[in-house]
This record gives structure tokens, C-alpha cells and sequence, in this order.
């Protein structure tokens, strides 16, 4: 079973410490075209949230008949069968959340963070642990293409939600700024995904270093309260 | 495993590792065929019924009384249509007379590879409607033409074909405006609407060419 330190490390790494989109800087091909709204970039990462927890379970429970040799073509085997699988059952058994999440799931087999994943964990790990890992992956790569996507679409056409109607029809998208605002083209294209990737790199170090500098800065009072070095 | 290698030459080696490199290959690809072959039938039945939806986007109901569904016509692979497989072709009639053809067309250079059309052509030769079926261009950049997909609801960008005719817009009209022509686009996706444009072109032509020589033929049992 898993302990909650375990627990609690797996979810820090997946949503923070080893984020896949700041940190590890992996999956930029869909992150780069699907991100020009959050919408997109949620649909994406609930997909992959779905195959990454089946890949590493299926990994993790087959880890001890793979020889160390040829994991890597076992691996895509696996993830890219499973993909498939899980693309073929959207279709026919939820065929409506198919029409929405359907041309994310085939994307996801060019995404290398379920490849990262099954390898750098799945393989070392028990089932459960893995599911966790694959899931809060998932979570962490949720947040920042979500924040992405948003902050992508607010710049480029001043919307908020855009396609929210597609998911629940009953909504519509949210218009932040002024109707009359022009847009900005280069936030929607690829190498407006680029700069403000750079600026969430950015601000995720500035923030570690600021919670580095704070944790310097009070392990010393107590020591010299106590007169030690 | 590197434990129980140990009892292996090289040779014994490299084929216990083949064999079970095998073994996992015929496991997946047996799950692979399974799911495939139990959710063909589902998958099937869901399609034919986003076809008859489609087909009343392009061609209201009103305007034909025959069973559409059941006066067909098997289309033998077309390459001016870029289709390379036989596919169904329906003729709407209204009073026994000929209203309009409604076919499949592929655009075969889209910028994610093919994009399915379904085009229903008049007899005079004027687009009664054209939709997108399928298509794998970007999310948000490329998919506005599918009318779901299009942000201008009140006019989606593939509406603009609607009631064009060979007789009245010119050949080199049936382009992007970027391109000399009269169809607009939105910046940054120009290889799929101009893929699209093209394809239309040639199904309109291609309709108008053989349409009393298909609404002639027999018509094939389904």
C-alpha cells in the first residue's frame, strides 16, 4: 500500500517539483498547437490524465516479465495499444465526449510524457504508486496548460473559455475585454506558446528561488538561539 | 532480471528476449483486434447517423420527397474527388424529378493530411451545402471549417460556399482571397481552407458534368 509521505511526494512531483510542462519541458508539440484556449488545454489533460494512469498501471503491474533490454519498445507497445484501445472505447461506448476529447486522444500518442513516465517511474515502481504518479502528472500538466491556454486566449482575442460551449452548450465563452479589442495574433500562434512558456518557466524558478531564500534564512535563528553552528 | 540471465549464453539470450518481445506483441495486438472488432459495430451506427445529420445540413429536408437514404448510387474510387475508395452517392428527388446530388469529397492536401467533405450539388449546378465530416488539422487554428468549431456562429466560414454556382462565379473565384479569389479566411490556417476550396471546386465541376448521366443510371441496391 502507499504511505501518505509517499502519497504526498508523488503529488508534489507531479504538480510542482517535476511539472511536466515547466520543469521536465516535455510535450511541446500538443501543448504548443492545443493551448490557444484553456478549454483545449483542459480536454488535453484529462486525456492524458486517463492514459497516463492506464499506462503506468499496465507498467507497473508487467515490470517483472520486461527484460531490461527491450523495455523501450515493450513500453510503446503498451502505451501506444492502450491509446488506441482507450480511443476505440470513447467512440463507441461515450461517443459524445468522443466528438469533444476525440482529436485529443490520437495526439496524445506523440506526447513523450507517457513514455517519460512508464520509464523514469512505472518501471521502478508498484501498480498503485504509478497510477498516482500518472494521474498527478496529469494534474500538474492540467494546471499549466489550462494557465497557459487562458492567458493565450485573453491576449490573442480578449476571450476567456472559448469552445466551453462545445464541452456544456449551455455555456457560453466569457468576453474579458472590450469587443472592440483587435486581438494579438503572434499569443495564438506557436511562438506566443513559446514566450509565455518562458514567463511561467520564469516565474516558477523566481518562486523556488524565493522559498529556497526563505528556508536559508530561518533554519539560522533557531541555531544561533541555541548557540551552535 | 539480470539475476536470472545470468544462466543464459548470448544466443539464449537473444532469443528468450525475442521470444518474449513476441509474446508481448501478440498480446497487444490481439487486445488491439478485440477492441477494434467489439467496438466496430457501435462506432459503424454512430457514423451513419452523423451522416443523415450532416445531410440535412446540407440539403433541407423540404426540398426532396424520395427516400434518399435508399436511392443510391455506388461510386467506384474517384480521383478528382480524391476518393480512393468506393464510396455511397445519394440522389434527392422531388416529384420524380432530379433536385440534387449529395457525395463525399476528400480534400487530399490538407495540412494535416485528408479532409473529408460532404457536398450537395443542385441540378443547376449551385451548391445546396458543403460540411466538414472529418478532418485532423490543428485544434484552434485549422478546424474552423467545421461549422462547430467556427468562433462566427452567425455566419461559419464553410457557409460561404452555399448557393455558389459554376455559372455564376468564375473558375478563379473559387479561392481564398489571399489567393485572387472571393473566399475568406482567417490569418495563421491558410493550407486547410484553401484545401477545402479546391475540393468544392472540383466536386462542383465534377457534379455538374455527370449529373444526368448518374441521375440516368439505375441505381444500386443497398
Amino acid at each position: 500500500m502507499i504511505t501518505r509521505d509517499e502519497f504526498r511526494a508523488i503529488a508534489d512531483n507531479g504538480i510542482w517539483k517535476q511539472n511536466t510542462s515547466i520543469v521536465q519541458i516535455l510535450g511541446l508539440c500538443p501543448l504548443l498547437a492545443v493551448t490557444t484556449n484553456a478549454v483545449n488545454g483542459i480536454m488535453l489533460s484529462l486525456a492524458t490524465i486517463i492514459v497516463m494512469a492506464m499506462s503506468n498501471v499496465a507498467v507497473a503491474s508487467l515490470r517483472n516479465f520486461i527484460p531490461h533490454e527491450i523495455r523501450i519498445p515493450v513500453f510503446i507497445l503498451i502505451v501506444a495499444a492502450l491509446v488506441t484501445v482507450v480511443d476505440l472505447l470513447f467512440n463507441a461506448n461515450l461517443h459524445e465526449l468522443y466528438l469533444v476529447l476525440g482529436i485529443f486522444i490520437p495526439l496524445i500518442v506523440t506526447n513523450c510524457i507517457v513514455l517519460a513516465r512508464v520509464e523514469a517511474f512505472a518501471a521502478k515502481n508498484p501498480p498503485l504508486h504509478s497510477t498516482f504518479d500518472g494521474i498527478f502528472m496529469g494534474v500538474g500538466m492540467l494546471w499549466t496548460l489550462a494557465l497557459l491556454g487562458a492567458m493565450r486566449e485573453l491576449l490573442g482575442s480578449g476571450t476567456l473559455l472559448g469552445g466551453i460551449d462545445m464541452v456544456f452548450p449551455s455555456l457560453q465563452p466569457i468576453q474579458l475585454l472590450p469587443e472592440s479589442y483587435p486581438g494579438f495574433l503572434l499569443a495564438l500562434l506557436p511562438p506566443g506558446a513559446f514566450i509565455l512558456l518562458g514567463c511561467m518557466i520564469a516565474w516558477k524558478n523566481w518562486m523556488d528561488a524565493r522559498a529556497a531564500r526563505r528556508a536559508q534564512r530561518k533554519p539560522r535563528q533557531p541555531a544561533t538561539v541555541a548557540g551552535a553552528h | 532480471m539480470s539475476g536470472a540471465s545470468k544462466q543464459f549464453s548470448a544466443p539464449g539470450m537473444a532469443l528468450r528476449t525475442a521470444a518474449i518481445l513476441f509474446v508481448f506483441v501478440i498480446i497487444f495486438t490481439a487486445l488491439l483486434s478485440g477492441a477494434y472488432l467489439w467496438t466496430r459495430p457501435a462506432i459503424e451506427a454512430s457514423a451513419a447517423e452523423e451522416k443523415m445529420k450532416l445531410v440535412d445540413e446540407v440539403l433541407p429536408r423540404s426540398e426532396y420527397d424520395n427516400a434518399l437514404l435508399e436511392d443510391i448510387v455506388m461510386l467506384p474510387p474517384t480521383p478528382v474527388l480524391g476518393l480512393t475508395d468506393p464510396t455511397t452517392l445519394y440522389r434527392a428527388r422531388k416529384a420524380g424529378q432530379p433536385v440534387a446530388l449529395v457525395f463525399e469529397a476528400i480534400a487530399p492536401d490538407g495540412y494535416a493530411g485528408k479532409i473529408k467533405l460532404i457536398v450537395a450539388v443542385r441540378a443547376d449546378g449551385q451548391v445546396a451545402g458543403v460540411r466538414v465530416t472529418q478532418h485532423k488539422e490543428t485544434p484552434g487554428l485549422g478546424d474552423y471549417i467545421e461549422v462547430r468549431k467556427d468562433k462566427n456562429k452567425a455566419r461559419p466560414w464553410i457557409t460561404q460556399f452555399t448557393g455558389m454556382s459554376l455559372a455564376q462565379v468564375a473558375d478563379n473565384e473559387w479561392k481564398l482571397k489571399k489567393d485572387g479569389g472571393r473566399i475568406d479566411y482567417y490569418a495563421g490556417a491558410t493550407v486547410t481552407p484553401r484545401a477545402v476550396s479546391k475540393a468544392i471546386l472540383k466536386a462542383v465541376k465534377w457534379a455538374t458534368a455527370h449529373h444526368d448521366q448518374i441521375f440516368a443510371e439505375t441505381g444500386a441496391a443497398k
